[in-house]
């Protein structure tokens, strides 16, 4: 679905950077990816070796960083680990929140 | 592989059909990135190189020889992976406010009545201010056709296999469209509450439809639509009696997963709650 266009994504900023570095292949790409960023991990597995092919990431080691869900209440500023988007503040039971981390989808750096 | 359609085949890409009178045109997504970026291997052919100290260094990939040692070299980047989707979703908006347009995204799971709902705000809205409409479906000319219709501009945009719109299928699909300041375009998502959330259109506002076939519970199911929302409209309600569905629960369930909801309760083909909703729309543009 559409772990096909964040791999093709991910291709893209890989290979424009190894254009602007002069380089030709990755070895080793870090990606940062959130709990709550809506992405199936097994699909962007499967779809993964596709995507890369005849790529400067072909025969790149992926090390992916998960970051954990977490919000800040906004009545009454408690932060707190979030797994699910309709989770509530433990503390005041209010569903206002701010969502601080889990959403990320970067990539962090790439060894070449 | 087509990170957008997902076809195999190098010439395809969306197709993107604008309607009028006389029969339409068909353009295929030219600048679309099926031209997907690669290097070219390099092979080692007769020469050899020889390394004389340790290291985890490993011989298989393609790399140019103009090193004498291959230390290794950490690119930083912390680049967001949809960025060139996200930066062209700022043009479009920017093209919007530039011609103090209204442009809402619109998605839903396949069934839900978007494009019904269209069809009534259409022929209610379409003499009072002007409206265009984008159509994404994987295939046929069918929802555009329909829109058509009532005699409003339209352009289809045909994925494929895509499951969701992308920023640069809108961007292509607005210069066909080529609209007039101060109007309205609605944009119809391909159907599906997953991928299309992902995706920055530019949309000044962003519509999620459900309706009370589709369980109340939708909203904690399908987080990432409703979190991302600012709209959202319950349809089909003139079969709220046939269906265990219960309005109050599925909007606190909605609200759980983003306080801000505003919600329209609706019947596109009865016309009931349609006044609520137009009155916003045309308080958007002011």
């Amino acid at each position: 679905m559409h772990e096909m266009s964040i791999a093709v994504g991910i291709v893209n900023i890989a290979t424009k950077s190894c254009q602007e570095a002069e380089k030709s292949a990755v070895t080793e790409i870090g990606l940062e990816i959130g709990e709550l960023a809506g992405i199936e991990m097994d699909a962007l597995e499967f779809i993964w070796p596709l995507a890369v092919e005849g790529t400067v990431l072909e025969h790149a080691k992926r090390v992916i960083k998960k970051t954990r869900g977490e919000a800040i209440c906004l009545e009454c500023a408690h932060v707190f680990p979030l797994e699910n988007h309709h989770d509530v503040c433990p503390k005041c039971n209010s569903y206002f929140k701010k969502i601080t981390k889990g959403k990320e989808l970067k990539v962090n750096y790439l060894e070449v | 592989m087509c990170g957008v359609c997902g076809c195999g085949n190098e010439n395809k890409g969306p197709v993107l059909t604008m309607m009028h009178e006389h029969g339409h045109t068909h353009e295929q997504m030219h600048n679309h990135r099926h031209d997907r970026p690669h290097s070219h291997k390099h092979t080692h052919g007769d020469h050899t190189h020889t390394h004389t100290h340790d290291h985890g260094h490993d011989h298989h990939h393609g790399h140019d020889h103009h090193h004498d040692h291959p230390h290794k070299t950490v690119i930083e980047l912390e680049k967001d992976i949809l960025q060139k989707n996200q930066l062209l979703a700022e043009r479009n908006r920017g093209y919007f406010a530039a011609k103090k347009m209204f442009a809402m995204n619109l998605i839903s799971s396949p069934g839900s009545g978007k494009t019904a709902i269209l069809e009534k705000t259409l022929m209610d809205l379409n003499e009072t201010v002007p409206c265009y409409v984008i159509e994404g479906d994987q295939q046929t000319l069918n929802d555009a056709m329909r829109i058509e219709a009532t005699k409003t501009p339209v352009v289809q945009v045909n994925t494929g296999q895509g499951c969701h719109l992308e920023s640069d299928m809108v961007q292509q699909a607005i210069t066909k469209l080529d609209p007039k300041e101060k109007s309205f375009l609605f944009i119809e998502n391909v159907g599906n509450l997953v991928c299309p959330s992902m995706f920055d259109l530019g949309e000044s506002a962003r519509i999620v439809i459900m309706s009370v076939t589709e369980g109340d519970d939708k909203p904690i199911k399908y987080p990432d639509a409703f979190h991302s929302a600012n709209i959202c409209i319950i349809n089909k309600m003139d079969l709220l009696p046939y269906v265990n569905f219960d309005v109050d629960k599925a909007k606190e369930y909605a609200l759980k997963v983003n306080p801000s909801l505003k919600f329209f309760e609706m019947s596109a083909t009865k016309g009931d709650g349609m006044e609520t909703w137009y009155e916003w729309l045309k308080s958007q543009l002011n």
